[in-house]
């Protein structure tokens, strides 16, 4: 596998900037203008929000891996993956790999959990989805509002394959969570999901960039989000689909809701397309809760700040029920409920 | 008893209550009847609270209470009740877990305990039943999907499980069947009581034939301009509202 990450935690002159394209709306940089000091050993304290779907686990604390960083799945495994930051002003770097072999079922149980303030942590992933390999992912992401954070993940789906993934945001200081993907061969399908709830000044980046490089993939796409307060969602979806890979079907959703006049949502869908017979398709949708709607609840007794919370919840949950697998989804749906 | 007493509302600029004025005894069924225009469903909204609809003058008293004060969900708790003309649709919440959340939601301003999940399911079912209304329709989004008569028992069987003590109808027979309209009303009529008001806004007379008024009241230009007994409602199907319209000036271009 190649490593493709080059941010580099210990090296100030790679941190992308908004002269960046990419990294317009997300610019590293000015929040970081210079190396963090390198974040002390850290303790795995609590067993983490997917400790109860078992598995193994591979685990970072501060960037130091608790055990392996390498996994290969075959048959049916679950994995947890858990990224812990608890640093103050410092920075750390992870790099897990994870291969599935072919035919196997990997349920990979994503987290990031933030403790302390104001660290910088920079985590990659690199996986494999061999040939009709069935891969389900999903990413809780939980930092403090001063943190920020780079997660990348680079993504190759072999022919057949299935790779789905739901990443659940709240934001911090400046985060953003990247993945690249690429149909490396014929009739793999993809679902690359996420959602966002932000408070605060708090700001998420969740970019991707689907590659359709032989024919007969599929690529489907929801991303929801609410901004209130001062926050703001960034999505950026790419999906390119190259010379050849016809019989592409590729859709990209994003909606979001702005749920304050401050709140700020940047929203950059992309469809690049060299081959002939393909179907894609892009909607993306900003707008505010229905005042109707709200009213109409407060009418029957609700409160304002619960009828807010139900339209919210009643929202983002679209996403959390496209998620596969039952246990995962279940938690999710809690985890969410209780950041509402 | 609800005492409306020279009640001014605006919505936006624009004055659309003129100097309301008006009673409703406990037990009793008043009809507001009007042309288009007058402000009825204003009236609905602005006893209800919604935003945007702005009493500038005079006051409304529910039970002692002063109902202009409250917000919408307080005055619900209170046991106010609107039924929408036109009731709107909330994707991604089951009309059960609406109507739960909103009852507990009640229950708890009030202090009283909370209703569990199988007491509230056995309630619904008896309350759907006598609305011959599909049980499983109320594990949909509320209303979502719902037709003009469905939406209309929606209303009804949250009247029935809210159980306020003031109701109000907006235009409750708007876009109903004749059957729909009979079982609709059939509903309404099972919620009469004698601690409860109900306060019917129609534009025809037809909904009168099924839900009877003690009293019916023209609201013609922001003001009640009429009042008197149910035969009022037939002598405005027979007339028409002409005789409450303001006068068109002779020779006005």
């Amino acid at each position: 596998m190649s490593a493709a990450f080059n941010i580099d935690l210990t090296d100030a002159e790679s941190f992308p900037s908004r002269r960046n394209e990419a990294w317009k709306y997300s610019d590293l940089k000015r929040w970081l203008r210079e190396a963090p000091q390198p974040s002390p050993t850290a303790a795995v304290g609590a067993p983490g929000p997917f400790y109860d779907l078992g598995g193994d686990a591979i685990v970072f604390a501060n960037g130091r891996a608790v055990g392996v960083t390498d996994f290969i799945a075959s048959g049916e495994q679950t994995l947890r993956l858990r990224y812990i930051s608890d640093a103050v002003g410092t920075g750390h770097s992870a790099g897990a790999r994870v291969a599935v072999r072919a035919g196997a079922k990997l349920l990979l149980l994503e987290t990031h959990e933030g403790a302390g303030s104001a660290y910088v942590a920079h985590n990659t992933l690199e996986l494999d989805v061999a040939a009709g390999a069935e891969v389900t992912r999903v990413v809780l992401v939980e930092e403090p509002e001063d943190a920020i954070s780079v997660s990348e993940a680079h993504v190759k789906v072999e022919a057949g394959g299935v790779y789905r993934q739901t990443i659940i945001a709240t934001g911090a200081k400046l985060q953003r969570i990247e993945t690249r993907l690429s149909h490396f061969a014929q009739g793999a399908h993809v679902q690359a999901d996420g959602l966002y709830l932000l408070n605060g000044s708090r700001h998420t980046d969740l970019t991707s960039v689907v590659r359709h490089m032989e024919h007969d993939g599929t690529t489907s796409q929801l991303i929801k989000g609410v901004a209130r307060d001062t926050a703001r969602g960034v999505f950026q979806g790419k999906i390119v689909v190259e010379r050849g890979a016809d019989g592409t079907d590729a859709r990209m959703g994003h909606h979001a809701l702005i749920a304050s006049e401050r709140a700020e949502i940047d929203a950059k869908p992309e469809l690049i397309i060299y081959a002939d017979d393909v179907q894609c398709a892009h909607g993306n949708t900003v707008g505010t809760l229905d005042e109707s709607a709200l009213f109409y609840m407060e009418q029957r007794g609700i409160p304002a700040e619960e009828a807010r919370a139900l339209l919210t919840q009643a929202f983002l949950i679209e996403v959390i029920d496209r998620i596969e697998h039952e246990g995962a989804r279940e938690v999710a749906r809690e985890w969410l409920t209780a950041r509402l | 008893m609800l005492k409306i007493n020279n009640l001014h509302v605006s919505v936006g600029d624009k004055p659309i209550l003129k100097g309301l004025t008006l009673d409703v005894p406990a037990g009793e069924v008043h009809a507001i009847m009007g042309p288009n225009g007058a402000g009825k469903s204003t009236l609905g909204y602005a006893l209800s609270g919604r935003p945007g609809y702005e009493a500038t003058e005079g006051s409304v008293e529910w039970a002692g209470e002063d109902l202009l004060a409250l917000e919408p969900a307080e005055r619900a708790a209170k046991g106010v009740f609107l039924s929408f003309q036109y009731p709107i649709e909330i994707p991604g919440v089951p009309a059960l877990t609406f109507v739960r959340t909103a009852l507990n939601a009640q229950k708890r301003a009030r202090g009283e305990e909370e209703v569990a999940a199988p007491a509230f399911l056995k309630l619904v079912r008896e309350a759907s039943k006598a609305l011959k209304m599909d049980f499983d329709m109320l594990k949909r989004p509320l209303n979502v999907g719902f037709s003009g008569g469905e939406k209309k028992r929606m209303e009804i069987l949250q009247m029935a499980l809210l159980e306020p003590s003031l109701l109000i109808l907006d235009e409750t027979d708007s876009g109903l069947d004749i059957d729909a309209l009979r079982i609709v009303s059939e509903g309404v009529n099972a919620l009469r009581r004698p601690d409860r008001a109900m306060l019917v806004i129609t534009h025809y007379q037809r909904l009168l034939d099924y839900i009877k008024p003690d009293r019916v009241h023209v609201l013609a230009g922001g003001r009640i301009v009429a009042s008197g007994g149910p035969e009022l409602a037939l002598q405005l199907e027979a007339e028409g509202y002409d005789k409450y319209l303001p006068p068109v000036l002779e020779g006005a271009a």
